[in-house]
C-alpha cells in the first residue's frame, strides 16, 4: 500500500550505503526501498550492525547514500536539514557538559532565534513530559545516564519539528521510566501529528508504539519485513496483555529469526 | 606502658639534641658574640620538651601547637644568636636546626592528618601547611648560608635579600612597570591575541593548516629567545622590542593549542549541531570554542611563564637604564648579588601572580571539565 505522495515524508528507493573502511568496504544498506507517510510511527529493528543507525543519519543527512535516492517531504536530505525538518534524537544523550539542563534544551532554540519567553515555556513543557523538572539548573554530569537520555529527549521535543528521529531514545532507561516515557510519547505523537522514526531492540516497545515495523537484517543490512500494526491509534498500556498484540509481536519475532538464520 | 608513643622525628631531635649537648659550645671562639648561657639552655629546653610532649597523651592539635612553637621558637633564637658569629657555627648548632626541622616537619605530618569540621580552620590548615614548609626553605638557607659563613656573591642569606628588598622598592618598582606592565603584558596580549586569531583563520582555510601547523609545531619547540638581539636592532632599546620578543614567544604555542582544542569537541555534538543547520559561526561559539577552553587556557599558562623569561631575557641584549633583566644583568656586574636577588624574588612572585589569576579565571570559565570538577 503506497500513502498518496502529498503525503509522503520519507521516500526511500534501492538506497545503498557503503562505507570504504580500511579493511574493504562495508554495505551498511543494501536496496532500501521505504516510504514513510505523514503522521505515521514506524519503528525500526534488527540485530545490532543491521544498518538502523545508519538509515536514520541518511534521512538526516549526517551520511550521504553511495546508491539510489531519497526524499524528504519532496526534498533532498541537505535541504530538509536546512529547513530544520526534523529533529534527532542520538544512541547516546550528546548534552554539553557547560549548559545547565535547561540550557541545553534551549540551545537548539538559542539557533533557531526563537524568543526567550517562548524557549522559557517549551523548557518547562518539554521539561516536564521526561520528568525532569526541578532538575534545570543541573549540569548533565550531575545526573544519571538515564535522565541524561531523558534530558536529551526534552531537548528533540522542544526543537518541536514535525518528523522526530529516535535512535535507542529509552534503551538506557529503567522499565517503569521506558513504560512512563512510551504512553508519554504516544500521547504526543497523537497530538500533534508528528511523523516519528524510531529504532528500538525491544519487540514490545516496537509493537505497542508503531503502525508500522521495520524489520532489518545485517551484512548488507537490508530490509527484510514491513509489518503493518493493526492495534487502534488510542493505546493504553494494558493493549499489551492482549492477543492482538501478541499476534504482532510474535510475527516481529518470526521476522528476526528469518533474518538471522539468514545470517548463519 | 603506652604513655610514650614517640614518633621517629620527635626521636631523632632528642637524639641530635643529646649529641649537641656534648659538643658544645654551639658556636666556636672566633666568633665576637658568643650564645650566652641562657639561650643555649631555653634552645635545648624548646627542643626537647616540645619533643617529648608531644610524644606525651595530648590532642593532635594541642601536640601540632607545642611542636610549632617548639620548631619555630628555637630556630628564631639560633638564627638570632648566629648574628656576629657569622662562619663560626659548631656542629651543634646544625644539630640543633635539624633536630627542629625535624619538630616542624612533625608538626606538618600530624597538621595534615587533622581533620577539622570547621571551614574556617581547615582553609586555615591548608595555607598553613604550605607556609611552614616554604619557610623552613628559608630558615634552612639562613643557618647554612650564616652559620657556615658561605661567601656573599655565592649565596647572600635570605634576611639581607628581605633588607635590600624593602630599601629598594622605588627601583624594583619601576623595574617591574618597564618589564612586566610594559614588556610583558602588551607582548603577551598581542602574542596571545595574534595565535588565536589565527587558529580561527587556519580553521577555515585548510590550505593554512596544512601550511602552517608543521611550521608552528616546529617553531613552538625552538629556542626563540635567540632571535632577541635581531628584534632589539629592529625595534629599538625601549620596551617596544621586549614586547615584539614576548610576541614571538607566545604566538605559536597559543596557535598550535587552539587549533588543537578546535578539534577536541565529539562527533556526535557536531552532528547534532549539523541537524539544527547551525552555522560555522554558530557552532564555533556555541561548541567548538567552550569544547577548545581547557586547550587554550593551557597555552595562556604556558605563555605567561615564557613571555616573563622573554621579557627579562632580551633585556639582557640592550635596554634603556630600568627593567628587571637590566637589573640583574648590571648588578651582577657590581657584585650586588642581593640586588639580584631580589629581582628574582619579584620575578617569581609577579609570574605565581600572573599564572594563579589565569588558573583562577579557567577554573571559573571550565569548571565543568573533569580534571577541575574531578571527576
Ligand atoms: N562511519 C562508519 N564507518 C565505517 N563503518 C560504519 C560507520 N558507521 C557504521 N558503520 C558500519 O555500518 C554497519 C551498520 O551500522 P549501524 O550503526 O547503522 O548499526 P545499528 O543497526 O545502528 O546497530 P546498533 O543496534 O548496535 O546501534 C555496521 O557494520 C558498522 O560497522
Ligand atoms: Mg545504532
Amino acid at each position: 500500500m503506497q500513502p498518496a505522495h502529498s503525503n509522503t515524508v520519507i521516500e526511500a528507493s534501492k538506497l545503498g550505503l557503503t562505507f570504504q573502511t580500511s579493511d574493504g568496504p562495508v554495505r551498511a544498506l543494501s536496496d532500501v526501498d521505504l516510504s514513510i507517510g505523514k503522521g505515521e510511527f514506524v519503528s525500526f529493528i534488527g540485530p545490532s550492525g543491521c544498518g538502523k543507525t545508519t538509515f536514520l543519519r541518511v534521512i538526516a543527512d549526517l551520511e550521504r547514500p553511495t546508491s539510489g535516492s531519497i526524499s524528504i517531504n519532496g526534498m533532498s536530505p541537505q535541504q530538509a536539514r536546512e529547513a530544520r525538518a526534523y529533529g534527532y534524537v542520538f544512541q547516546a544523550a550528546a548534552l554539553f557538559p557547560w549548559r545547565t539542563i535547561e540550557n541545553n534544551v534551549a540551545l537548539p532554540l538559542e539557533i533557531m532565534g526563537i524568543s526567550r519567553d517562548e524557549r522559557k515555556a517549551r523548557i518547562k513543557r518539554t521539561l516536564d513530559l521526561v520528568n525532569l523538572s526541578g532538575f534545570e539548573k543541573k549540569y548533565p554530569w550531575q545526573l544519571s545516564g538515564g535522565m541524561q537520555q531523558r534530558a536529551s529527549i526534552a531537548r528533540a521535543l522542544a526543537f518541536d519539528a514535525d518528523l522526530l528521529l529516535m535512535d535507542e531514545p529509552f534503551g538506557a532507561l529503567d522499565e517503569i521510566v521506558r513504560d512512563h516515557l512510551n504512553e508519554q510519547l504516544l500521547k504526543l505523537w497523537g497530538q500533534t501529528n508528528k511523523t516519528i522514526c524510531f529504532v528500538t531492540h525491544s519487540i514490545p516497545e516496537a509493537v505497542y508504539l508503531s503502525t508500522r515495523i521495520v524489520v532489518m537484517s545485517p551484512r548488507p543490512g537490508r530490509v527484510t519485513d514491513v509489518i503493518e500494526s493493526t492495534l487502534p491509534r488510542e493505546r493504553p498500556l494494558d493493549i499489551r496483555e492482549s492477543p492482538e498484540f501478541l499476534a504482532i509481536a510474535a510475527r516481529v519475532r518470526d521476522g528476526l529469526r528469518a533474518g538471522h538464520s539468514y545470517d548463519d | 606502658m603506652s604513655a610514650l608513643k614517640i614518633s621517629w622525628q620527635a626521636a631523632l631531635a632528642l637524639v641530635f639534641c643529646v649529641i649537641a649537648a656534648f659538643t658544645l659550645p654551639l658556636a666556636g671562639a672566633e666568633g665576637s658574640n658568643p650564645f650566652s648561657l641562657g639561650t643555649t639552655f631555653t634552645i635545648f629546653a624548646l627542643v626537647g620538651l616540645a619533643a617529648l610532649i608531644s610524644a606525651m597523651r595530648v590532642t593532635d592539635a594541642l601536640a601540632a601547637v607545642i611542636l610549632f612553637v617548639g620548631a619555630h621558637g628555637a630556630a628564631w633564637l639560633l638564627l638570632a644568636g648566629i648574628a656576629g658569629n657569622e662562619g663560626a657555627a659548631r656542629a651543634p648548632f646544625f644539630l640543633l636546626i635539624a633536630a627542629a626541622w625535624l619538630l616542624a616537619w612533625r608538626c606538618v605530618t600530624v597538621l595534615s592528618a587533622l581533620r577539622p569540621k570547621d571551614r574556617a580552620v581547615s582553609t586555615f590548615l591548608r595555607l598553613l601547611i604550605p607556609t611552614v614548609f616554604g619557610a623552613w626553605i628559608l630558615i634552612l638557607w639562613e643557618a647554612i648560608t650564616r652559620g657556615a659563613g658561605i661567601p656573599f656573591v655565592l649565596l647572600p642569606p635570605p634576611s639581607s635579600i628581605g633588607v635590600r628588598l624593602v630599601n629598594s622598592v622605588p627601583v624594583l618598582w619601576a623595574d617591574v612597570n618597564q618589564t612586566i606592565f610594559h614588556s610583558v603584558i602588551v607582548g603577551y596580549i598581542i602574542g596571545c591575541g595574534a595565535g588565536f586569531a589565527t587558529a580561527i583563520l587556519a580553521d577555515r582555510v585548510p590550505f593554512l593548516r596544512r601550511g602552517l601547523l608543521p611550521i608552528g609545531n616546529m617553531v613552538s619547540a625552538l629556542p626563540i629567545i635567540g632571535v632577541a638581539p635581531i628584534l632589539v636592532m629592529w625595534f629599538g632599546f625601549d620596551w617596544h622590542s621586549k614586547a615584539a620578543v614576548v610576541v614571538i614567544m607566545t604566538f605559536f604555542p597559543m596557535l598550535v593549542n587552539t587549533v588543537a582544542g578546535l578539534a577536541a569537541s565529539g562527533h556526535m555534538e557536531r552532528d547534532l549541531m549539523r541537524t539544527y543547520a547551525s552555522g560555522y559561526w554558530t557552532t564555533l561559539l556555541k561548541l567548538r570554542l567552550p569544547a577548545a577552553a581547557p586547550f587554550i587556557f593551557n597555552a595562556l599558562k604556558i605563555n605567561s611563564t615564557l613571555a616573563l623569561i622573554g621579557a627579562i631575557v632580551a633585556e639582557f641584549f640592550g635596554t634603556p637604564v630600568v627593567g628587571m633583566g637590566f637589573r640583574i644583568s648590571t648588578e651582577v656586574g657590581r657584585m650586588n648579588i642581593d640586588m639580584v636577588w631580589a629581582e628574582i624574588a619579584v620575578a617569581a612572585l609577579a609570574g605565581s601572580v600572573f599564572y594563579g589569576a589565569i588558573a583562577l579565571v579557567e577554573r571559573a570559565v571550565t569548571f565543568w571539565h573533569p580534571s577541575v570538577r574531578g571527576g
